[in-house]
């Protein structure tokens, strides 16, 4: 691994920005250099916004939007109706969608290319599930996580912990690292 | 020892201003500094530093704020950003004029109007000629080490005069970036205590600042501030050397990058110039022999130094961020050409405008004017001396 370059797709208010914040921060381990930096355009909850990761083994010197991701992370499974998710995106790009829809399906929607690799899992039913509320961050870092292999899950709990300690209550944190853990287990190729 | 972590250009200004403790900070929010002080501002409510952190109405109170305690004779920081340094402009040109070693991180930002919150350095340009030293910063690794640098300068007993540290606003003040940060006491040592220069609350000796100087003898004062200017850059290469030692980082007036053996040439300031450095490396693998020049100390400007740099080259352009609306051209061209105007041998030169207003600056920008430059080099022959590029048609 040279570097891998994420953009994720998120609406203003879903954690998007501390998803890539708590993903660069993980990938720190093992002297990689990282960036994570969202897309400052009027921030209204609601509103689709970009964030994007910079991973690599050599230092990190482009200062700009990644525009050919090798791994585009879909936060909110609406965007994919208004906005190309796939702009840009390499021939051998990764996918990673919230969504309960079917893999073949979306791989149809998106008009994926055969060399591109789509995942999928229900990232907002997984966050639900664990903690209540519809924040599908958590556990796509977990998938994400999984899909790049650039990190044991454990550094990233870990990461999650730390990131999240300040501001939320025990029972609000160990929610979100269940979440993590099932983003990370339950995320599927198809 | 150093300790490695993913934060924010402002982030990391903040947390060295934590490990110098200035006496005295007085700061006005504005976007894109005001994530710095308020992490200052924070430090300072949970007593992990004693800083007397004096909260103003304006910037133009701040700048006034930090000339009174540093001509008191404390230790004083600042920061601001666009509209802000605009408002503080008469009174930098005092507290360069009582040399006062004030240090102020500006988070590069477009001025007014029309309104706009994002990176160009049109601000820091309008201040160039305050009589502050400035240092500019690539990417969060360097403001914090110039940051670091800055009161070491400023408080040099041959200047003492105010730093600004600048870095470009949301691409590096609010992007998360590995780097390094030293341990507090490294830090604290390599500053040093503070020493005063005639303070005021030495009231044992009382003295004046400011006072009236007219036709008899301000000539005779200003030249002899304009003399201070030219021990600066001896003074910011000693202390990088210093610096060198506890960080292993190289600083020196500017970067020269694969500029040695160079035909074509690129100056660029700030985060552009990593940007640039990227695509450099590209054209290089295809053997073309592109170089860049990235200056560190803008002001004073090294024009000897950067101009035997660049004279050797067959074409130059100097990329601004910033315009001036003079009828002529950016501000950094318009020093690049003053340092090369002596030569016999020297450059054609070109300059373009980028990223008004937080408009990326992308690879694609880096390489049309590499491209441009390759044609000028081989032809002699330049289309047009200034244009804007990234426009969008």
């Amino acid at each position: 691994m040279e570097k891998v370059e994420v953009r994720w797709h998120g609406r203003g208010g879903q954690g998007t920005v501390t998803a890539a914040k708590v993903f660069a921060d993980a990938c720190l381990s093992g002297g990689r250099y990282v960036q994570a930096f969202p897309e400052y355009g009027p921030e209204r909850a609601g509103a689709p916004l970009r964030a994007y990761n910079r991973i690599s083994s050599k230092e990190l010197r482009m200062h700009c939007p990644v525009t050919t991701p090798d791994v585009v992370v879909v936060v909110d499974p609406t965007l994919i109706e208004s906005i190309d998710v796939t702009e840009g995106a390499k021939d051998d790009a990764k996918f990673i969608i919230n969504s309960s829809k079917e893999p073949a399906e979306l791989r149809k929607k998106l008009k994926l290319k055969p060399t591109q690799k789509l995942y999928v899992v229900d990232a907002t039913k997984i966050a639900i599930d664990c903690f209540g509320r519809p924040m599908p961050n958590s556990p796509m870092v977990g998938a994400l996580n999984r899909v790049t292999g650039l990190v044991d899950l454990e550094t990233v709990l870990e990461d999650v912990k730390k990131s999240f300690g300040k501001k939320f209550s025990q029972k609000i944190i160990d929610g979100n690292l269940l979440a993590v853990k099932r983003g990370y287990e339950e995320v599927k190729e198809g | 020892m150093t300790k490695i972590v993913a934060v924010t250009g402002n982030e990391a200004v903040a947390n060295a201003f934590r490990q110098i403790e200035p006496d005295v900070c007085a700061a006005y929010p504005i976007t894109p500094q005001t994530e710095l002080m308020q992490r200052f501002a924070s430090f300072v409510s949970n007593g992990q530093v004693k800083t007397e952190l004096i909260l103003v109405e304006s910037e133009h109170s701040a700048m006034s704020a930090c000339i009174g305690a540093a001509a008191a004779g404390g230790r004083v920081a600042t920061a601001t950003s666009s509209q802000g340094l605009a408002l503080m402009w008469e009174t930098l040109f005092i507290a360069s004029g009582f040399r006062l070693p004030i240090v102020m991180p500006v988070v590069n930002r477009a001025l007014s109007s029309p309104i706009n919150i994002h990176c160009d350095h049109s601000d820091a340009m309008g201040a160039r000629d305050s009589g502050w030293i400035q240092l500019w910063s690539e990417n969060a690794q360097e403001a914090y080490d110039n940051t670091i640098q800055a009161f070491r300068i400023a408080e040099d007993m041959d200047i003492r005069l105010p730093v600004m540290v600048c870095y470009d606003g949301f691409i590096i003040s609010h992007s998360i970036e590995r780097i390094e940060y030293f341990d507090d006491e490294i830090v604290k040592k390599f500053v040093g205590e503070y020493k005063p220069l005639y303070p005021l609350l030495d009231i044992e000796n009382p003295k004046s600042f400011g006072p009236l100087i007219l036709t008899d003898l301000y000539h005779e004062v200003r030249k002899a501030h304009s003399e201070v200017y030219k021990n600066v850059p001896k003074v910011v290469l000693k202390v990088a050397k210093d610096f060198e030692k506890i960080s292993g980082r190289k600083y020196g007036l500017f970067e020269s990058y694969m500029l040695e053996d160079a035909e074509i040439g690129i100056v660029i300031l700030n985060s552009a110039a990593g940007t640039t450095k990227d695509v450099i490396d590209d054209y290089r693998n295809k053997g073309v022999k592109v170089g860049l020049l990235k200056p560190r100390l803008f002001r004073p400007f090294p024009y000897a130094e950067i101009g035997n740099a660049l004279k050797h080259l067959k074409a130059l352009c100097v990329l601004d961020r910033a315009d001036a609306f003079g009828g002529s051209f950016g501000p950094l061209y318009l020093d690049v050409a003053a340092s090369l105007c002596n030569f016999d041998q020297k450059p054609i030169l070109i300059n373009r405008i980028y990223g008004l207003g937080g408009r990326d600056y992308m690879p694609e920008h880096a390489a049309g004017v590499i491209e441009e430059l390759r044609k000028i080099a081989k032809t002699g022959k330049v289309k047009s001396l200034k244009e804007y590029i990234g426009v969008r048609e």
